[in-house]
Parts: structure tokens; sequence; C-alpha cells
């Protein structure tokens, strides 16, 4: 049986060469990340605005969202959203927190229940305070950045620092860009959301370490070798497994979007963006970034290093053979 | 690579068969479930895995102690005890005690009276019964003195916090009795923070009722509803629940709900109406003896939560201990409202921060999606490992179905909570679990590729991508902990499969295929790589 290969034998593509290309595309995409997210902003759901979600479904029929939206219109005077979701059936409503706080939320949440029950179910009821909401961001962000540290912690003890700080770079790339992903797409962002993030966060280290820990391999085997072509040949090295193990996990994540549900659909989404932006930086950011950090002073490009950092590293390949 | 301890095989295999034990009860109908049980030895666990509310509907609801409400009782208080400790101690001051907004305030008539008093207000500040646990017990007030003569009595930050602490604790009882009383399976309710509550209860069909029962104070009070001509200090004018308009009623106490020892929904006797009837303990019974036989034709209101739900006339000497409230109930809000009686009052006002209702129609849906998700998903990755590395992909395919099967094995075991994120995680590591595989097999191409021997490959390869593997599942493992720990609800589910994903991957991934591979070499004997 002929045996499929998605990635072609022995490939020499010149990884490091594109990093003149990688590094002022990403710097872009990175600060158009932030601009994005600065002006636009994300869409936050409830779990982060506070406020109220209805899923609503016509006991027969399809959904009237005009008439849903004009009913509305006569129970609350601040914002409503109502759209359909998924099947004609199905409509979202969403409003905010009002201005008299958590019970007159309460009281429109039974006012909409008394004025649209006889015609539709109500499927799922979330109604979060301002307050709480606030907290779920506390929370959410305290999560991202505690994990970042532990990682960078683990890898500082496991690898050289430059190998630490070229992940951790190569994170905070995908992490701001993941950030724009949802701030141009309008994707809803809720504490879901923040379990994509995380999940990227791991995925994009995952990634990192693969190709790091070939590289570190390599520098015991090559020791005269350039960084630059060493790294070229580790990262080509792995690229067999990096395409096929970005396949595997896109293929799962597609079924996801398709077959999973309105409600985890933003989350699938995400993380395939997560997957595709982890691959590239753990390729085109992480890896160049060792030859700016100097991780050994005979690459062609970077300032000649002190020679004890080399007979450091010496030292942890020896320790690590042992 | 070939040596492959007898041990080993077994361990594994048996681990692999307990796990599709641990599973085989959630697959099956719930008569062959119990069928199984009937021939399994009683220490093995037949259990099921536990749907979180998302999946079987239900609702979620977080409480919060209402501060304002806490620190209003606790200022009444403080000027209560003021005014009694001022009248024993014969200490005449001018004007009355005020409350101010964390405490009260009086002026001294004699300022000389100071020195008297301070001590006597000294002892107001020590907290009671706080030693018991150990540790300093912060002061309850801080006694000021200000000039001229004025004392202000300021609460504590501290003994606030203290109080709320106490009134977490206490409705938490309250709750779960009140909700216990509903009759739904399994509710879970716990202490959220400091002032918080989180009350989930899976599977509600009407979390209106929910809500009602657990907002409801049910203070209940029996007062008697005052006379023409009663001096307006001594009553307060309450609405009534079932009229329009206020009622006057006496601000005494007569008997409190506290002294109630049962309350039950019944039908009145006379007129078949759904009634709520109630028992007092002894010295209630006394009591509400004394005050019927004195106040024979007089209405006495039945105050609910500052509100009089009924005021009967008093049509003779009640002594038995017993009676029975009437108002326009249904047989329902009868229930309700004997539960309310019977769990007791909430210490402190609680307001509903949060709300999360999933209806069973939408659970269903959820699942049924997560399932078909899962399982297209574990159907691509399958054909695309198998086309890709042939015979080294049904090793693979296999380890990861074993994987998937000690997934479910760990959750049900765990007693952890399936969520539709959990789903989504259980989705994404059947992805991230053919990683290891990917990784071992594209080594021993590699090292194939270098010209060397079959089995050399294959020793390189495994030995080699360890330590990847390692490192990679690690730094995933890290996040998903920190999930966990930081995360709420759903997003821990999700990382509870995801954890338990990467975990059980080492073992599958790793030792499982190797397992394979070498038994496969040591029947075959190959000359090349199938890969």
């Amino acid at each position: 049986m002929k045996l499929l290969r998605l990635a072609p034998e022995n490939t020499k593509f010149p990884f490091m060469r594109f990093r003149r290309v990688s590094y002022p595309f990403s710097a872009a995409l990175s600060i158009i990340s932030v601009v994005l997210f600065l002006t636009l902003g994300m869409n936050f759901g409830i779990d982060f605005s506070g406020g109220t979600l209805m899923e609503l479904r016509a006991k027969s029929g399809t959904a009237d969202i005009s008439a849903i939206r004009s009913e509305m219109r006569k129970l609350t005077s601040g914002d409503i959203e109502v759209q359909g979701f998924g099947s004609p059936s199905d409509a979202l409503l969403r409003f905010g927190v009002p201005k008299e706080g958590a019970v007159a939320q309460e009281q429109t949440v039974a006012a909409v229940k008394d004025a649209l029950g006889s015609q539709y179910d109500f499927r799922r009821v979330e109604v979060v305070g301002p307050r709480v909401s606030g907290e779920l961001v506390q929370s959410g962000t305290l999560g991202v950045v505690i994990s970042i540290i532990a990682v960078l912690c683990y890898l500082w003890f496991r690898f050289e620092w430059q190998f630490a700080v070229g992940a951790i770079i190569a994170t905070m790339h995908d992490l701001l860009l993941t950030v724009g992903f949802f701030s141009i797409t309008r994707l809803e962002f809720n504490t879901t959301s923040i379990a994509a993030i995380l999940t990227i966060v791991g995925y994009s280290l995952n990634e990192t370490v693969v190709v790091l820990d070939r590289i570190r391999e390599m520098l015991k085997k090559y020791r005269k070798m350039p960084t630059d072509q060493l790294i070229d040949v580790s990262v080509n090295a792995v690229l067999p497994r990096t395409i096929m193990t970005a396949t595997t996990v896109f293929l799962a994540l597609l079924s996801l979007v398709i077959f999973g549900g309105e409600v985890i659909r933003s989350f699938s989404l995400a993380m395939i963006w997560g997957i595709c932006v982890a691959t590239y930086s753990s390729v085109f950011i992480c890896s160049p970034m060792l030859i700016y950090l100097g991780l050994r002073n005979t690459s062609a490009e970077s300032a000649p290093a002190p020679e004890a950092k080399d007979a450091k590293a010496k030292k942890t390949g020896a320790v690590k053979t042992a | 690579m070939l040596r492959f301890a007898t041990w080993k095989v077994v361990s594994i295999l048996s681990a692999t068969v307990l796990a599709l034990l641990v599973i085989a009860p959630s697959l099956l109908s719930p008569g062959a479930r119990a069928s199984l049980t009937n021939h399994l030895p009683s220490w093995f666990p037949v259990r099921t895995i536990v749907l979180g509310l998302d999946l079987q509907g239900g609702s979620h609801v977080l409480l919060e102690v209402d501060a304002a409400s806490v620190l209003k009782t606790e200022v009444q208080n403080l000027r209560d005890d003021t005014r009694r400790l001022l009248r024993e101690q014969k200490v005449p001051i001018s004007g009355g005690v005020a409350m101010l907004p964390q405490g009260v305030q009086f002026h001294l008539l004699d300022p000389a009276d100071a020195q008297k008093i301070t001590p006597e207000l000294a002892k107001l500040a020590q907290p009671i019964g706080g030693a018991l646990l150990g540790g300093p017990v912060p002061p309850r007030v801080d006694v000021k003195q200000l000039d001229n003569g004025t004392i202000q009595l300021l609460v504590t930050d501290a003994a606030i916090q203290d109080k709320i602490r106490h009134a977490v604790d206490q409705s938490i009882e309250v709750l779960r009795r009140r909700v216990d009383a509903l009759g739904t399976t399994e509710p879970n309710i716990q202490r959220q923070g400091d002032d918080r509550i989180l009350v989930e209860v899976p599977g509600l069909q009407n979390p209106e009722k929910l809500k009602q029962i657990l907002g409801t104070t049910a203070k209940l009070e029996f007062r008697l509803v005052a006379q023409p001509g009663e001096d307006a200090n001594d009553y307060d004018m309450l609405d009534q629940v079932e009229e329009p308009g206020k009622l006057p009623v006496e601000k005494q106490v007569m008997v409190q709900g506290e002294d109630l020892t049962d309350a039950q929904p019944a039908f009145d006797q006379h007129t078949g109406e759904p009634v709520v009837e109630f028992r007092f303990n002894i010295r209630g019974g006394q009591r509400f003896g004394e005050v019927t036989s004195a106040n024979v034709g007089r209405p006495f209101a039945i105050v609910l939560d500052g509100k009089v739900i009924s005021a009967p006339r008093i049509l003779g000497p009640i002594t038995g201990g017993s009676g029975q409230i009437s108002g326009r109930y249904t047989v329902e809000s009868a229930n309700n409202l004997a539960i309310l009686l019977r769990a007791g009052a909430l210490p402190a006002k609680l307001t509903i921060v949060e709300e999360r209702t999933v209806g069973p129609g939408l659970g269903q849906d959820s699942i049924d999606a997560g399932k078909r998700a899962a399982f297209v998903g574990a159907g691509l990755v399958l054909v695309y490992m198998l086309i890709t590395y042939g015979t080294f992909g049904i090793f693979a395919n296999i380890a990861l179905m074993v994987h998937i099967a000690f997934i479910f094995a760990g959750l049900i075991l765990l007693g952890a909570t399936l969520t539709l994120p959990g789903i989504a995680g259980i989705v994404l590591t059947i992805g991230m679990a053919v990683d290891s595989n990917v990784l071992i097999y594209e080594r021993i191409r590699e090292e194939n590729h270098a010209g060397r021997s079959v089995i050399s490959s294959l020793d390189a390869g495994f030995k080699r991508a360890f330590a990847t593997i390692v490192d990679s599942n690690v730094t995933m493992f890290v996040a998903a902990a920190i999930l966990y720990f930081l995360g709420t609800g759903p997003v821990r589910g999700f990382a509870v499969s995801l954890a338990l994903g990467i975990l059980t991957t080492i073992v599958t991934a790793v030792t499982m295929t190797r397992m394979m591979i070498a038994l496969w070499y040591q029947h075959k004997r190959p000359t090349k790589l199938p890969i």
C-alpha cells in the first residue's frame, strides 16, 4: 500500500532566511492586533460584560426575530440584541445590565418569559451580574499570565535561557494574534474562550518545545555549524511531524466546528486559528530568536558571545546524555 | 526494544480491560446496568459518567450575602445593646442613641460619666464565643470618645467580615434543607469565595421555583394587629400579601419562626382549601397559648419577611402548640411555604448575582452534537493515521482508542463532571494524542533513512522521541493544571479532560505502541520498515 506523505522527504528549506520577512510581518500583525483590541475591542460575552443571554426555540414554526425585538423594546430600554442562532426556529436574545442593577435584571428576565413564554421554549438562560463579570475577567487574565510564567520556569530549567525566552516571545505572539482574531471576527469572547486561549498557549508551547528539543540535539551533534544553518537543519528534520500533527489536530477541530454545535463553535474556530499561528511561530518566530539571542558564538550573524557560554552549553549537553 | 517484560504486557492489558469495565455501565441501558451490578463483585465501581449541567440541563445559581443588610442588622443590635447598657448603668444621655452608617453615637449629659461607661462599653467590643476556634478574634466594635462627651461605637470591618462568613455558613445549611425538600437529585451547594454560595441543581424543570425558594428569607413572626388609638411608635405599617393596602401591626413580636418545629401543607377541614399547618416547640407553644388566651377576638398577624400573609381573628385560646396559616394558597404554593418554614430563616438577605439555566432539550442536543463531533473527529484521525502509517497507523489507532477509554474511565473514577467544553477537550486530545505517535514514527523513519537497521531504528526512534514527548506534554499539562485551579464550571471540566488526556498519552502512545511494535517485530522479523 502506498502511504500518504504530506511533507516531502529530506527538505532543505532555508527557513531562517525568512526571518527578514517573518519578523516585520509578525510585528505588523501584532501591532494590528493591539490596535484592533484597543479600538474595536472584543465582543465580550455576558461572562465578562455582565448581562443576560437567552436562547429561545419556537414551539412551532420559525422564530420571528423582528417580533421578538419589538416585544423586547417594550420591556427594557437598554441595549438589546436579537439574532438567529443555529436553526431557523432558534433565536438568541441578549441584553446588558440595566442601570437599576441586578434586581431589575431578574425582573426583566421574568417579564421576557411572561411575554414570550407561550410561543417559545427557553432553552438556556444566563444572567451574570456586573460584579461577577469583573471578577471573571480578573481570574481569566490571571490564569493566562500564571500559566505563561509557570511554563517559562519549566523551560528555563529544562533548556538554556535563550530557549525559554524564544518560546515565551513566540507564545506572546500567538496570544496577541489570537486576541486580534477575536477582535476582527467579532467572535464572542467568554469564559470558554479563555479555555481556548490557554489551550492555544499549551499547543504553541508544545510546538515550540518539539522544535527546540531538536535544535538542542543538533547543537550537540554539529558543534561547528553556524546557528542559522543548524536551526534550518533542525526545523527541516521535524517538518514532517509538524505538518502531520497540525493536520490531525486540524481535522479534530474541524469536526468540532461542523458538528460540535453552536455553543462551542467560536471556541473551536479560535483554536483552529491558534494552531495555525502556533505552527507558524514555532518555526518563524521562536527559532530565529535563538540567533538574535546569541545561542552560540559561531553564528555568522550574531555578535560573538563569550567562551563561557559555549562551555556551559557543552556541560548541559553532557549532563543530558549521562 | 525486543525485550518486553511479560508483567508489562499483562499490566497494560489488564489496565485496558479494567478501563473498559469501568466505562461499560455508562454505555448500557439502565436495565442492563442493574443486571451488570449483580454480576460484578461488590467492590467494583459501577458508576456512570456525571454529566454537567450544560449537558443534562439544570440550574446554576450564584448567591451573594448582602453585606449591607448584615451591617444594618449588626448596627441595630449594637444600638439595642447600647441602650440596654445605658439604662442598666443609669447614665443619662441627651437625645437618643443615633444610628450611623457603620455604628452608633450618643451624647452624654454629664461628660464625667464617660469614665463610668467606657469599661462597660469595652465589654461590648468583646466578641462572643470566638475564642473556642483559637487564634485572635477581632474586636467587635471600636469605642471612640469624641470631645464634649460624645461617644461613638463603630462596628469593625473584621467583625463584619466575620458576620458575613457566619451568614454564609448558616445560609448554606438553610439552603441545603430547602433544596433537599424540593426532592431533586444531587444538588450541589457550596461556598464560593468569602460571601457567595453556589447552588447547582441538575435536571430541574422549573428554575423560577428554585429562585423563589432560594431568595426568600423566610423570617416568620406572629404579631398582634394594632388596635385603634394605639401610639404610632408602637406599630409598623406592613404590606399585605393577599389584600391591597397596609395593615398596622404591633412592633412586639409575640412568637417567632425559630420556635417552629414543623410545617406541612394540608387541607382545611371546613373549606377544603390548601393551608399550611405548623407546630411549635414547648416554649413557642406556651407563648402562643398565652397570647391567644389573652387576646381572643383580636386579629393576629402572621408576618413573613415583613409582609402580612394573613391576619385571622383569634377565635379562642390555641393551647395545643399548633396552628394553621390560611390564605389563598394553591397546593403548590402551600407546599413551598411549608418548605421555607421548615428549613428556617436565612440569616441575611441573599441576592442572585449569576444564574445559568439550561433546558433539558438543549442539554440533549449538546450531548448529541458532542458525540457526533467526537465520532467524526476520531474517525478522521483514525483514517488519516492509517493512510499515513499503514501497519504502524493501526498500532497508533489501537493506542488511541485505548487512550480514549482511559480518559473516560479516569473521568468516571474521579467522579469528574463531563461538560460540553470537556467533550471539546477530549476531541482535542484525540488530535494531540497521536502527536506522540507521530513524533516516534517520524523519528523511526529518520533513523531508518540515515541507514540504521530496522531494529536499531525502532529502538532509537522510541528513545529519542521520549524526551520530546515528556517536554511537550509537561507544558500542556501545566497549562491544564492552571486552567483547573483558576477556572470555574465548564472551564474546569475542560481542564480535567485535557489533563487526563495528557497523562494517559504517555501510557498509551509510548508504552502500548511500543509493546505492539515489539510483538509485531518478534512475529514478523521484517527486513524493511513499512513506514
